[in-house]
């Protein structure tokens, strides 16, 4: 698989990222190199295989819903890039007056 | 004496607990090694010298009487920086974290502060657990302590680099791929991926989730039985913790004095691999002559998938890293661009600004694989393939006890020497990430020295039987005179 100039802005749009344009050749010719080396697994033969997403063979824990307070809202923003101590704040997303 | 650093874990622990060294005085001994050797190896990032200290000098204070559910008291260890320490920086090695303290412990870190260890800081690392040398870190590179001039593997470097220049008895690292079992044999210690599930991942910063491991660091194996019985249990926080009960590993160590009854599988395509160094071949051998010299068996196995291991691995990793690292855009914790236009313009320059190259492309990768029209060739087709991978491990263990191969193909390697191209650096995975897509456990031990530089080989088991691969690990080390050995730096 190649991917050419559009599919990798595209997924590049689609990843939220946008490398400098001096660097968009390089990483789109390595991303293509690397997927050409997936191609390889064309070859299995795998009718009838269920995929395995997870190795977990235990059956999913199930707990009671309790809620519990792991930390404190200040202790938490207090990593915030941006916060008037009671919500994060970021750049205004309605636009308007 | 051999210096207080020198020590094994199990040795050390001991003399705190007879009263013979004080918690203060042992961490102080790793303080002053950290000091000599930090400037030529680089292993650590966030240091809590006076906090840890301080809590050394209030253990031996407030010593309890009876220690026996304080299985580390007063030992003094490290963990890789992709787990939450609570008020201390933790990035895993990435800006996009740069400032973030996280404002709770990862379930290892509080097991180990229950059981009496001092935390001396955080280990350098591949930015988000994503390489193999250490070189991929934001912040600085680590060295081998055996040759300065070259990398001590990855991603978990900087733990296998502290534990190898006894700046501390234990780290924790994490495997995904191989970045505890590879590091482990390239800086000559010891290193356990234990099963998928063994160890809670609350608090590790997710990479690859379904490949994600906890695992120890240390210079013996008795020590690393030790270590994993402490972290390792189901955590309620983490729903893919096993309700196995965690087995008494130190009892299992001792209950034999050879491997009589016991046979070695070795994995034909393993072997026969083109790329391996002649100086790991011999160490395979060594180990193999080893195990026969104990009383054990030996035989051939095939793991036929092999050669479609790496582009499984790396199309399920990116898939997850993809969706996992999501999550950093900017809003709630790390690193935020100065002036954004508006919100999506926020996310975006937060994140390239935030993200190294190695992580970018395995986020780009993980978008293709997942994208509309390219899911079920790639991402689907690889999760068929990963089951026939751990189909073969089940199907090899039915013939042996635990399979014996080597940890990577070659010793450690210059720096610089391989990170200009991301697919030859995949493929020194090869021996180790299959074994991460079958979830099954894996003890890297040191099994001899190939040119001046240390070489390891693995041992692999069956679901939740670490307790085998310690009873023999333990053996072979002492056979082969690679027990408790660390860098003459």
């Amino acid at each position: 698989m190649s991917l050419d100039k559009n599919d990798f802005l595209h997924l590049c749009r689609l990843s939220r990222l946008a490398p400098d344009a001096s660097v968009q050749e390089e990483m789109a010719q390595q991303c293509s190199r690397i997927l050409a080396y997936m191609d390889k697994l064309a070859e299995v033969d795998t009718t009838g295989v269920e995929p395995l997403y997870s190795p977990v063979i235990h059956e999913s824990a199930f707990r009671d819903d309790v809620a519990v307070r792991r930390a404190e809202r200040s202790d938490i923003l207090a990593d915030a890039p941006a916060s008037d101590g009671a919500f994060f704040i970021v750049p205004r997303i309605v636009e308007g007056k | 004496m051999a210096a207080l650093t020198e020590l094994s874990l199990l040795e050390a622990r001991d003399l705190v607990r007879k009263g013979e060294v004080s918690a203060e005085e042992l961490t102080a001994a790793c303080l002053k090694r950290i000091e000599e050797t930090e400037p030529k190896i680089g292993a650590l990032l966030a240091r809590r010298d006076e906090e840890a200290l301080e809590e050394a000098r209030a253990m031996d204070k407030n010593r309890p009487a009876d220690l026996s559910d304080k299985p580390l008291w007063g030992v003094p260890v490290t963990v890789k920086d992709v787990l939450t320490l609570k008020g201390l920086p933790t990035t895993a090695a990435s800006k996009i974290l740069e400032g973030f303290c996280p404002p709770y412990d990862a379930m290892v870190v509080e097991k180990l502060k229950n059981a009496g260890a001092v935390i001396l800081g955080k280990n350098n690392m591949d930015e988000f657990a994503m390489g193999s040398t250490t070189e991929h870190s934001a912040w600085k590179v680590t060295a081998n302590p055996w040759d300065v001039t070259r990398v001590p593997g990855g991603s978990s470097g900087g733990s296998a680099a502290s534990v190898a220049a006894c700046q501390c008895f234990a780290s924790l690292g994490s495997d995904t791929g191989g970045s505890i079992r590879q590091p482990a044999s390239l800086c000559g210690c010891v290193g356990i991926k234990p099963t998928y599930g063994r160890v809670s991942r609350y608090g590790l910063l997710a990479y690859a989730s379904s490949f994600d491991q906890v695992g120890p660091l240390t210079r013996t194996v008795e020590d690393a039985a030790l270590v994993l019985q402490v972290i390792a249990g189901h955590d309620r926080r983490d729903s893919t913790s096993s309700p196995v009960p965690v087995p008494d590993y130190g009892a299992a160590l001792h209950k034999k004095s050879d491997l009589s009854g016991l046979t070695f599988g070795l994995p034909r395509e393993f072997f026969g691999h083109d790329g391996l160094d002649a100086g790991v071949a011999k160490a395979c051998d060594d180990a193999v002559n080893a195990a026969r010299s104990l009383g054990a068996k030996v035989v051939e196995v095939s793991l036929p998938h092999t050669e479609y291991a790496i582009a499984s691995y790396y199309i399920l990793a990116a898939a997850e890293a993809s969706s996992n690292l999501a999550r950093y855009d900017g809003v709630r914790y790390g690193h935020r661009t100065a002036n954004p236009k508006n919100l999506e313009d926020m996310y975006t320059l937060s994140r390239t600004e935030g993200f190294g190259a190695e992580v970018q492309r395995r986020i780009l990768l993980g978008s293709y694989v997942l994208s509309a029209g390219y899911y079920d060739a790639y991402y689907r087709k690889a999760a068929q393939v990963r089951r026939l991978i751990r189909q073969d491990y089940l199907n090899a263990l039915e013939n042996c006890d635990m399979l014996l191969a080597p940890v990577s193909p070659v010793p450690a390697w210059q720096m610089g020497h391989m990170s200009d191209d991301p697919l030859q650096m995949y493929f020194m995975d090869i021996f180790t990430l299959s074994l991460n897509l079958a979830g099954l456990p894996g003890l890297s031990i040191p099994a001899g020295m190939s040119s001046g530089l240390p070489v390891g080989v693995q041992l692999m088991g069956r679901a939740f039987d670490e307790s085998q691969l310690f009873a023999a690990g333990d053996k072979l080390t002492r056979t082969l005179g690679t027990h408790n050995q660390h860098a003459p730096l």
